[in-house]
């Protein structure tokens, strides 16, 4: 968790100067920070939870199961729903593909379900159609797909 | 004052839960510490961000940003974009509120997509764990081929979304 630790070293860092040079400048900011986190707030408890129940009825070993070396396109598919809808923090996202890799499952369809659990949200669909408009969010969640899809071609080709 | 209207998916989900913990009492309770662990994790990570693209909304001119994200900023743009978003930590949904800051003082949509792609893809705290399990080889092909995707996306999308049409949802302010 050091990246937390810079992260808050960093923001006390700013807000003091902030505060030493404009302190209305700073209140307003403080208040646009608080608007933002309220604004998010429903959204973001209703994705943990989400992610909560898909995580729990999904455990390494199944997902393993599914996308092992004999899966194929299947496999491919079902790695891009998995990623696409499962959210979980990116520090975890490799040492857990590790782990599926060791359990059975193939290398390209770990690499597709990876860079989805990265870069594709279902749970934040909604979150992120209030913030760009519904059709920036479904093109870019679209392109993240496609992206997966590629690299994990690529992956197949140079390494399997 | 609390809009409970904007909870509704959140209270569908919990009456799931309770649906879950009343037959199988075990994954119930799993479920529960699985949420609670990410809802504490993200309840460490956002207060800080936040404050930050606060700071960010007051203090950044919107000129100086289009000299670094702007549609003509070239080479420099895509070099403040992959620094923004390689130094950053969390998943891509905190994301979302920067980028719509970066959008409205004025960074071209080119970038925008740019930064939400380098964001999912390259990020230093994670590299070292993408390097450590998985190789050199499969970490470069990754990198490389995620960031020539995204800014190719990037100039695709800068043909299709307006920037200031973008912008009509503003979460720095009241819904």
């Amino acid at each position: 968790m050091i990246s937390g630790i810079i992260l808050y070293a960093v923001a006390t860092i700013y807000l003091v100067i902030s505060f030493i040079k404009d302190k209305t400048k700073t209140k307003n900011a403080l208040l646009r920070s608080w608007k933002m986190f309220r604004n998010v707030l429903p959204d973001l408890l209703a994705i943990m939870l989400f992610v909560g129940l898909v995580l729990t009825l999904l455990t390494p070993s199944f997902i393993s199961s599914i996308i092992g070396e004999q899966s194929g396109l299947l496999g491919i598919f079902y790695s891009t729903i998995l990623g696409s809808i499962a959210l979980i923090p990116s520090f975890i996202v490799f040492p857990l593909g590790r782990t599926l890799i060791q359990n059975g499952a193939a290398l390209p369809q770990v690499a597709v379900l990876m860079s989805t659990l990265m870069s594709v949200g279902f749970a934040t669909l909604s979150m992120e159609q209030k913030t760009f408009g519904r059709s920036f969010a479904y093109a870019r969640n679209a392109s993240a797909i496609i992206m997966s899809l590629l690299f994990a071609l690529i992956i197949w080709v140079v390494m399997a | 004052m609390i809009k409970l209207k904007r909870y509704w998916f959140f209270f569908v989900l919990l009456i799931g839960l309770l649906v879950i913990t009343f037959i199988n009492q075990t994954m119930g309770l799993k479920a529960v510490q699985l949420t609670g662990k990410s809802i504490l994790d993200m309840l460490l990570l956002l207060p800080p961000i936040f404050i930050l693209v606060g700071l960010l909304d007051q203090w950044v001119k919107k000129e100086s940003l289009i000299r670094y994200m702007g549609e003509k900023s070239g080479i420099y743009g895509i070099l403040f974009t992959l620094l923004l978003a390689t130094v950053a930590a969390g998943p891509l949904y905190i994301a979302f509120p920067i980028a719509v800051l970066l959008l409205k003082k004025g960074a071209s949509v080119r970038y925008i997509v740019f930064f939400l792609g380098a964001w999912s893809t390259v990020k230093l705290p994670v590299l070292l764990y993408e390097f450590t399990s998985f190789g050199t080889k499969f970490t470069l092909i990754h990198i490389s081929f995620g960031l020539v995707f995204y800014y190719l996306t990037g100039l695709l999308f800068e043909k299709i979304y307006d920037q200031k049409k973008m912008l009509k949802n503003d979460i720095t302010m009241d819904a």
